[in-house]
């Protein structure tokens, strides 16, 4: 047992004297024993360091993790390159133990970090304002319908199936709270129809939402759809956007986006079996925007000397200060792994950026090319998709997908989970020819 | 600025990354993504050795737990163990996708179901989801809950009350899932006063949001009674576990009647704030509110442990995935670490140490509710403000001396408030550190205010100017 206590009995006894009491215990007797615990919690007596670490070892032994096996999983949790002085940096304690920086001078480390972070994100997404981060992609997209709503004081939402699903699930469940209409839109063909959206945007529409590549990995029509909503003076373009692929792909501003989030956990972050992930969101350099904005924001300014420093600002948006009226109750945010996409995206730059989404678009259609070859398989989305595609087989997706596990192979994302028959294939710069190689062989003999 | 952007370090060409060769054919990018294409994107070009230094010199201008105390009220910031850290490094248990088959996993959902059975002995709580990712966002799924559950049942309820000391995130939160906030005030002893509550109790209230101990440190003794009359009422009673690292083993949420509640694995449970987060707020509630929990849920059956995703009355989901698995493994291998006698005791170091701090400090500085108070307390800067000293002043000073200052201006129910918590892991030696640094500031504010009013002179950046930077926003470079 360690319980990182260092007071020794005459030490508490000194402090008990000056509190004027006699046992540690008579520091609780205000509270009534109708609602005091037992003796004792019934949790099992405490480990040292070293049973710890065994403990922890032998769970992992029954888990069997992404280096035993061979995997294509991604839908919205990916498996990138992440150089090693990510974690090195990031375990100087300075940075992790700290809190959110509410004492700005003695903070400084972590808010100019959080301030290259924003305008990282915004050389990313083109968009003019971002902010410090959000819990992950699902409530940062939630969060940005619910500020759409706000700024355009409409209610209607058209909510495209090419969002990736558990998005939607989040968004429309934050939706609820905020009394918002969902228009449910049907894709063919891997994307939306922008004729569906034409048909069902109106007045009221308060933000359409696109993904951007969407969750089957295919490029919408951008340039059409954002046409149409720019024809209704009210109505907000919100694009999901993979941020990583944006080295190579435009930026979501100069499809006329109002507001840009996504997830950023394949910024420089683990998988983590999905968090800590990082949401990020930015949106038009505009006021109106900025005062719906939620999150923190953190903005260069000068201390008494006239030397630049960086503080918390814009805080009037905040729960702290507006409570009720506050844009979002969000107050712990993903400091540390925002931290992480940042150092990420400096080590990379914008030649590794570039590269990473090349390699992660010629392998995925070098797979897909191959698939194509095969009887009994092809790739849905044809030709328009980046580095995810739906793998269609004349057998039930699950019975490809169980088979190939048998081979050490996950293959990717059983589309039986929600309710389609097919596996939504993801390729990174990190899978090699030969996994790729693999996988076409044991598809070919299943 | 006293380290450059890492922009300013950008050289053309220069590279930090190398990559395997591409191995595979090329495909037409170019052609095929016609109209998709970008070439303007600006990250700076550096080296490795540039990163490393660059973020190396900031971490230098940062203060952390492992600096020294932080005695930041109501954010429970107790010492991260190390070991903590290694459990959650583990490749086994760390490079694992969210959607990898259940049967792959059984070691981590073995892992999160430990780690919920503990949580729900510690509140006396029957159900718990791990999937909210924050204290605010384990707000935000109660309250959806609440509104679910009175939805079922019919009731109109439209109203969520909260006292004048809640923290900031619980009105907020009740504004998110649609709820009118109704504020009462505190009674002259700093607690829940029973008559305004009487009186914001109607119909058509559907939760009471409140922490015990409460924002000032002190326990609301009559918290039966309270939550009977809000039963009473027919609303429900929320607990926001913010404050838990007062009570374990002394007392829990479901035994003073709460029906749900959330906690802080960033706070009572020793995980990293990482400055600012990752956090994890598991939400924990009784039996009769289970249907209602975020979707999927951690179960387990004779032979193994699994997702229930078969939940009709779920709110749905809050997070993409499963929440912040990544701080739970911390918060697992603290409470492993401690066991159930060592949570108990954290508690009682963690009162100790407040009460001797209160102790010390009372004279010098206005304690502005004389009663008893648990984990953390709140004292006033209003005499020091007569003598010409704010109490943002006298935290700046406290920066001067190496010392991280305590919450300001919180609760809002105290005038120049100072709300101090040192937690279980600081020991006389830092507390008494402490209190020699406030006693000696109060002598400064007598002898020199001015010394006091333009800190901080010795850090990185002297005071910096939060109305420039509001009102010309230069929010990146
Ligand atoms: C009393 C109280 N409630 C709720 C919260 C919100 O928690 P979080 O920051 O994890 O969202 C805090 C955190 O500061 C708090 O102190």
């Amino acid at each position: 047992m360690m319980d990182y206590i260092s007071n020794t009995a005459a030490e508490k006894d000194k402090m008990l004297q000056e509190i004027g009491l006699k046992e540690v215990k008579d520091l609780f007797q205000m509270i009534p024993e109708a609602v005091s615990a037992d003796e004792r919690l019934n949790i099992e007596s405490g480990i040292s360091e070293l049973e710890l670490m065994r403990r922890a070892q032998l769970q992992a032994g029954k888990n069997k993790s992404l280096d035993q096996q061979i995997s294509f999983l991604g839908a919205g949790a990916y498996d990138h390159y992440l150089p090693g002085i990510i974690d090195a940096l990031i375990s100087r304690s300075e940075f992790y133990t700290a809190y959110t920086p509410y004492q700005a001078e003695l903070s400084q480390g972590t808010l100019e970090a959080a301030y290259e972070y924003q305008s990282m994100i915004c050389d990313l997404t083109g968009m003019g304002i971002a902010n410090a981060s959000m819990l992950d992609g699902g409530s940062a997209a939630a969060e940005a319908v619910t500020m759409a709503a706000r700024i355009t004081g409409n209610s209607r939402v058209l909510l495209p199936d090419t969002v990736n699903p558990a998005y939607r699930e989040v968004i429309k469940t934050y939706g609820a709270g905020a009394e918002l209409e969902f228009v449910d839109l049907e894709s063919k063909q891997q994307i939306i129809n922008p004729a569906q959206i034409e048909k069902n945007i109106n007045d009221q529409t308060a933000v359409v939402v696109l993904q951007y590549p969407n969750f089957y990995g295919s490029l919408e029509k951008m340039e059409e759809i954002s046409k149409m909503i720019k024809n209704k003076k009210n109505t907000l373009l919100l694009v999901i956007a993979n941020p990583i692929l944006l080295g190579v792909l435009k930026a979501p501003a100069d499809f006329g986006a109002d507001i840009v989030v996504g997830e950023a956990q394949n910024l420089g972050n683990g998988l983590n079996y999905g968090g800590p992930n990082l949401g990020f969101m930015a949106c038009k350099d505009d006021r109106r925007m900025l005062r719906q904005l939620p999150g923190r924001i953190v903005g260069k300014t000068t201390d008494v000397d006239g030397k630049e420093g960086f503080v918390l600002t814009l805080q009037t948006r905040e729960q702290h200060i507006r409570r009720e009226k506050a844009t979002s109750n969000i107050c712990t945010n993903e400091a540390l792994n925002a931290l992480m996409a940042t150092i990420y995206l400096a080590t990379m730059g914008k030649e590794g950026l570039k590269e990473v989404g090349e390699q992660c678009y010629h392998k995925a259609h070098y797979l897909a090319k191959k698939i194509n070859g095969l009887s009994g398989f092809e790739v849905l989305n044809q030709d328009n998709f980046f580095n995810e595609f739906v793998l269609k087989s004349e057998k039930e997706s699950t019975e490809v997908f169980e088979e190939l596990l048998q081979e050490e192979i996950i293959v990717g994302y059983d589309l039986k989970n929600i309710g389609e028959n097919g596996i939504l294939v993801c390729v990174t710069e990190k899978r090699t020819k030969a996994e790729m190689d693999k996988l076409v062989e044991k598809l070919e003999v299943l | 600025m006293e380290e450059k952007l890492i922009k300013d370090y950008s050289s053309s060409g220069r590279k930090g990354y190398s990559l395997p060769p591409l191995e595979v054919e090329k495909s037409d990018l170019e052609a095929e993504l016609t109209g998709y294409l970008r070439d303007d994107l600006e990250l700076p070009e550096v080296s490795e050795v540039d990163v490393v230094r660059h973020y190396t010199a900031l971490s230098e201008m940062n203060y952390g737990v492992d600096s020294g105390i932080y005695p930041l009220g109501s954010c429970t910031m107790k010492y991260n163990p190390k070991r903590n850290e290694r459990v959650a490094r583990i490749a086994g248990l760390t490079n694992i996708h969210p959607y990898q088959p259940e049967k792959q996993l059984q070691g981590s959902l073995e892992i999160l179901y430990q780690l919920k059975l503990d949580l729900a002995e510690i509140s006396a709580m029957d159900e718990i989801t791990l999937q909210p990712a924050s204290g605010a966002h384990g707000e935000f799924v109660s309250l959806m809950i609440v509104k679910k559950y009175f939805e079922e049942r019919e009731e109109n309820r439209t109203k969520v009350i909260v006292p004048d000391s809640a923290h900031g995130t619980n009105p907020a939160s009740a504004a998110m899932a649609g709820f009118d906030v109704v504020e009462i005030a505190s009674n002259e002893r700093g607690m829940v006063d029973l008559e305004a509550l009487a009186e914001a109790l109607d119909e058509n209230t559907a939760a009471l949001m409140l922490t015990n101990p409460n924002t000032l440190g002190i326990f609301e003794e009559d918290i039966l009674k309270i939550t009977e009359m809000v039963h009473q009422a027919g609303g429900l009673v929320y607990y926001d576990g913010a404050n838990m690292n007062a009570i374990m083993g002394y007392a829990k949420p479901g035994l003073m009647d709460f029906d749900l509640m959330h906690f802080n694995l960033h706070k009572t449970f020793s995980t990293p704030h990482g400055g600012g987060g990752p956090g994890s707020g598991p939400v924990g509630v009784k039996d009769f509110l289970a249907p209602y929990l975020p979707r999927p849920l951690l179960k387990k059956d004779e032979e193994k442990y699994y997702w229930d995703y078969q939940r009709p009355k779920s709110i749905g989901k809050v997070h993409s995935f499963y929440g912040n698995y990544g701080v739970m493994l911390r918060a697992w291998a603290y409470i492993k670490t401690l066991g159930g006698r060592g949570l108990k005791k954290t508690t009682e170091n963690a009162v100790l140490n407040a009460n001797y701090l209160k102790a010390r400090l009372k004279k010098d500085f206005e304690l502005p509710y004389a009663e008893d108070s648990l984990h953390e307390f709140v004292l006033s800067g209003s005499r020091q403000k007569e003598e010409g000293v704010s109490t943002l002043q006298i935290a700046k000073r406290l920066l001067d001396y190496d010392q991280y200052a305590p919450t300001i201006y919180f609760p809002l129910v105290v005038k120049e408030a100072m709300m101090i918590e040192p937690t279980e892991t600081e020991n006389i030696g830092t507390l008494d550190h402490f209190i020699e640094t406030m006693l000696t500031i109060s002598r400064e504010i007598k002898e020199d205010p001015e010394l006091v009013n333009k800190a901080p002179h010795s850090t990185t950046v002297r005071k910096l100017d939060e109305t420039k930077a509001a009102r010309n926003p230069d929010l990146h470079w």
